[in-house]
């Protein structure tokens, strides 16, 4: 596997990329649509655009992934994707009844200069449906970038104040899976918090087999709880790589007050989440909530002495990778190698002020806008003994014999994941019984036969 | 058995015909106009031929299946090829989605290169776009060879998206340039994603530059005597391999494959072999056609999925040979392959017969499926393309009375004569009329419609709608289709395999893989979960009365 990585050394490039940490723009956008109620995403670019994201995200959920698209042809290219767009927004109306459609722009439509604004400002929309969007050029950012630009133009197209406070709280949960959600769905329940979750993957990409194929699922925020925001008491973005500008939009908009936060990924991102929550809702820590707190740190006692000093690395999107590292630092392991492949943001600088916290600066090599080819050659030259992140590391396991612990976006070779989730004290829980079980398993399979531990 | 909860379908399904019907009057007056000739209800009692609309735009926001011209060059036709290092010129995405998913299979001997687990990109960004994004893609070639440097790729291969057709970087002068300055033969593939109208223009781009850059160009000659090349064969879960394995059971020598688990080595002297035979037409026929013309290489029709399809093109092969010995050889691997699965055949026969199918997929394998289907009794409902042309559908015959179109002109067809030196007769004049009257797949696709029965549907760019539509009103047992409406199937209680990626299973080709596709389609129809979907008590009244508190 991967035999032709050169072994000697590791190669500088400055143009070349290779096996990617990220993908582009507008299958976040599709993957954030996805997550308000009766809405159909809508690819203002070529048909592969639509055609990969809907293949892509279907390989992550399985689960389908419906949205439309602009089909531009040559001679669109030429004379603008304007005419497209709208026989486009007709057809989804008339044949798929969509409430509203949330269109995202590609490296095509943007080269090109389409006016989205204008092109919306012209059209006839029939009475009570919606159509908005978002500029998503694929050569700006990645996938994280392009879901926060949605989660923000949800906000810029359709929140108002109608002047009477909801005292609803507004969490934007970050580019997590439909099982993350639920469960911070779980602590906003046992807080009795008011909220709106924005958007909801939740009910939409984990939709139960019922024998009936909904083609927009029970889920998915309801569009008038978008425009409702305006009147919220207060917003908690969680990550801020895909969901503070959303934070900013409504803040800038209707001037709500927002608290951006970590992905609450380990013990300490968690406790933030909780506290703010506790300090929102003016109520102390359910009870609940402490037992899971209590039920996590007791495993983590329990089981240290496996992880401690293991030398890990983690790759993918930034806000979860940060959450990832964090834990894996909380569990006693050394993280040795963390990448992620989108740009910008302060993320080198995020995770070395993690290390900071444990000495471990200099055991670490932290880089953004990395890619897996690079990260491999690292690992070639110096060895761990963990992987955390998501499918795209099952190369780098099987040619360099690591064990790899699944996490984050995209996982493609594994089911059940997107139901299950890694935020809050439960996904610790879950996360550190895969790293254990891995660093577990491989002490069993490469034992001699009488250090084999029948109990452990 | 999936489909048993929908009690509110019709207890029969439809005529194929009123079935059209009925989807198309949904639609408003444009949509139906258009649609309509996309949709044939199959006689072949009419005098006429029935002809279809394929190959044209689809009318955007309609939740096609289709993709994109560079899907169709760098995903299916380039993207197997071992020893070329491919970067795509373009922002992350498009490259990124062509790593790794197409499971077109790869391995090669120690010392060979085997670039198959990477993706390359240029990994565009804003100041490319504005200032243009030659010399990163310039850079980006020295910095693969350098990477690769023993054993060094045999070409590199430059594949364009989207912006940079609309930017104007001539990838073409970036490689030629990088040609000289590194030596090593460089070819540039404009398939933007806009050009054409689907996946299908990027393949006749693709089959346009191997053309001119790469086969003709070692003349190596075979070493035995039975020499041809596979064409359209892309590996798919393997099934090139098995396709290998029976030919070179046969005394058949594989030259090259186009693409599966293909190498520049191996296609650089395809013109060296004797015959070209034809898996998927749709993706390569401009190949088998410009390889005729510039050397005289003779092609076959043939297809590999399905008991008797592989029969019959195991025979029209060593028909074409005529040589006694191998046709006796032929004979014997036939009947000893069929010996060894006959057992399994029988079984899945009589678990599977009378079952009937619904088949949507790319431009080849919703008839090759057919095929196979037929061979374990399982009919076929409707079944269409995503991105095939008339010819797939009615037979090559219908070629010269295909209408260009604008998005058609845009894409080069190359005119090309005979090559000084290499082009070779393989067989006299008079000899090569006999083969092409004898046999029926000799430089001929007959298309999907003629095995076709009467009264199935053949649709040509099947959107959602008329996806959900057609399995309520036809009820097939199973739909084979892609990734995208897999689990719109599936949700609806309907059986479904993919038969693009096979569901990650196979291989599906020849003998043994028909009995894998068999076990796999009997899995899905038989699995004891969809009898679960129902709660119990949504069937059994679980609330009992009481009387006055007992």
């Amino acid at each position: 596997m991967l035999d032709a990585t050169p072994r000697d050394k590791v190669y500088e490039r400055t143009a070349l990329v290779s096996n990617p940490c990220k993908t582009c723009q507008p299958v976040g956008a599709l993957y954030a649509a996805l997550g308000v109620h009766k809405t159909m995403p809508h690819s203002h670019g070529s048909q592969g655009c639509a055609a990969f994201h809907r293949m892509f995200l279907t390989r992550h959920f399985k689960e389908p992934a419906m949205a439309s698209t602009s089909a531009f042809t040559e001679g669109a290219s030429v004379f603008g994707g304007g005419a497209n767009l709208k026989t486009a927004v007709r057809n989804v109306f008339d044949v798929y009844d969509a409430d509203m459609i949330a269109v995202h722009t590609t490296c095509l439509s943007e080269t090109i200069g389409d006016d989205l604004h204008a092109f919306i400002s012209d059209m006839d929309i029939p009475d009570g449906k919606r159509v908005i969007y978002a500029n998503t050029p694929s050569y700006v950012g990645s996938h994280i970038t392009g879901f926060s630009s949605m989660a923000a133009a949800f906000i810029d197209h359709l929140a108002e104040k109608s002047g009477k406070p909801s005292g609803k709280l507004v969490v934007v949960p970050g580019y997590v899976n439909p099982g993350d959600v639920r469960e911070l769905k779980d602590y906003l329940g046992e807080f009795g918090i008011k909220y709106t979750m924005l958007p909801d993957v939740s009910d939409v990409m984990d939709s139960p087999m019922t024998g009936t194929f909904e083609l927009f699922p029970k889920g998915g925020t309801p569009i008038e709880e978008v425009v409702a925001t305006g009147d919220a008491a207060y917003l908690l973005a969680l990550g801020s790589w895909a969901s503070a500008a959303c934070a900013n939009a409504l803040k800038r908009k209707h001037d709500v007050d927002n608290r951006v936060l970590d992905t609450p990924i380990g013990v300490a991102a968690t406790d933030e989440w909780v506290m703010a929550l506790s300090k929102f809702a003016s109520s102390p820590v359910p009870a609940a909530i402490e037992v899971q707190r209590g039920q996590l740190i007791d495993c983590m006692l329990d089981v240290h002495q496996y992880l401690d000093g293991k030398r890990v690395a983690i790759a993918g999107d930034p806000d979860i990778v940060i959450g990832l590292t964090a834990f894996a630092l909380e569990c006693g392991l050394v993280p040795a190698y963390v990448i992620t492949g989108t740009p910008g943001g302060g993320f080198e600088e995020r995770i070395t002020a993690l290390l900071e916290q444990y000495n471990l600066v200099d055991k670490c090599w932290v880089k953004s806008e990395a890619d897996y080819f690079e990260l491999h050659q690292r690992i070639i030259q110096q060895p761990v003994d963990l992987l955390l992140g998501p499918s795209l590391f099952k190369q780098i396991a099987k040619a360099e014999d690591i064990p790899l612990v699944r996490a984050g976006f995209p996982i493609i070779d594994r089911y059940v994941h997107p139901y299950q989730p890694i935020v809050g004290y439960r996904g610790a829980l879950r996360l550190l019984e895969a790293m254990s079980n891995a660093i577990l398993d491989r002490q069993d399979r490469d034992c001699n036969d009488e250090d084999l531990e029948f109990v452990m | 058995m999936p489909g048993v909860l929908e009690l509110e379908k019709p207890l029969t399904p439809q005529p194929a015909d009123t079935a059209i019907e009925k989807v198309l009057d949904s639609y408003e007056a444009k949509v139906f106009k258009n649609r309509k000739k996309h949709m044939v209800s199959v006689d072949h009692t009419l005098d006429t031929p029935q002809e279809i609309a394929a190959n044209v735009r689809t009318i955007p926001g309609m939740l096609t299946h289709r993709g994109c011209c560079y899907a169709g060059c760098k995903g299916v036709v380039l993207g197997p090829i071992k020893d070329a290092l491919t970067i795509v010129h373009g922002p992350i995405g498009c490259s990124f989605y062509t790593w790794g998913t197409r499971r077109h299979k790869g391995r090669s001997d120690a010392g060979e290169l085997n670039l198959v687990p990477y993706c390359f990109s240029t990994d565009m960004r804003e100041t490319d776009i504005v200032f243009g994004g030659e010399k990163k893609l310039f850079k980006a070639i020295e910095e693969g060879l350098e990477l690769f440097g023993d054993p060094k790729p045999s070409a590199v291969f430059i594949c364009s998206t989207c912006p940079v057709g609309l930017i104007g970087d001539d990838i073409n002068a970036v490689a030629a340039r990088a040609e000289e300055a590194f030596g090593v033969k460089t070819v540039a593939f404009s398939c933007e994603g806009y050009k054409g109208v689907s996946q299908s223009a990027g393949h006749h781009i693709a089959n346009n530059q191997l053309i001119r850059r790469v086969i003709g160009e070692v003349d190596e000659p075979p070493k035995t005597k039975f020499s041809l090349n596979i064409l359209g064969e892309y590996n798919i879960g393997g099934d090139s391999w098995e396709t290998e394995r029976l030919l070179k059971r046969c005394g058949i020598e594989v030259v090259s494959v186009m693409t599966g688990d293909g190498s520049i080595t191996e296609i650089e002297r395809a013109h060296m072999a004797d015959l070209n035979i034809v898996q998927c037409h749709r993706s390569i026929n401009y190949i088998a056609e410009m390889m005729h013309d510039q050397y005289a290489t003779p092609w076959l029709k043939v297809n590999f999925v399905g008991i008797q399809a592989t029969i019959k093109s195991l025979r029209q092969i060593a028909e074409y040979y005529g040589d006694a010995e191998l046709t006796q050889r032929v004979e014997e691997v036939i009947a000893d392959e069929l010996a060894d699965i006959q057992e399994d055949l029988d079984y899945l026969k009589e678990r599977l017969s009378g079952k009937t199918a619904a088949l949507y997929v790319g431009g080849s394998r919703s008839h090759h499926y057919q095929q196979l289907l037929r061979d374990f009794g399982v009919g076929t409902v409707i079944a269409g393309y995503e991105f095939a042309h008339r010819d797939d559908y009615e037979g090559r015959e219908v070629i010269p009375d295909i209408k260009i179109d604008a998005d058609s002109k845009n894409i080069e067809s190359l005119e090309l004569g005979p090559v000084e030196g290499k082009y070779r007769l393989r067989f006299p004049e008079a000899k090569l009329d006999e083969l092409k009257s004898n046999i029926d797949s000799f430089e001929y696709y007959e298309g999907m419609i003629k095995e076709m029965p009467n009264a199935t549907l053949m649709i040509d760019d099947l959107n959602h709608f008329e996806t959900e539509e057609f399995i309520r009103l036809l009820k097939p047992d199973v739909f084979f289709s892609g990734i995208k409406d897999r689990y719109v199937l599936q949700k609806s209680g309907v059986a479904s395999r993919q038969l693009h990626s096979y569901d990650y299973q196979g291989p599906y080709a020849g003998f043994k893989g028909a009995i894998n596709f068999g076990n796999d389609l009997l899995m899905c129809l038989y699995t004891p979960i969809w009898e679960m979907i129902t709660p119990p008590w949504r069937s059994e009244p679980v609330l009992t009365g009481t009387i006055g508190g007992e």
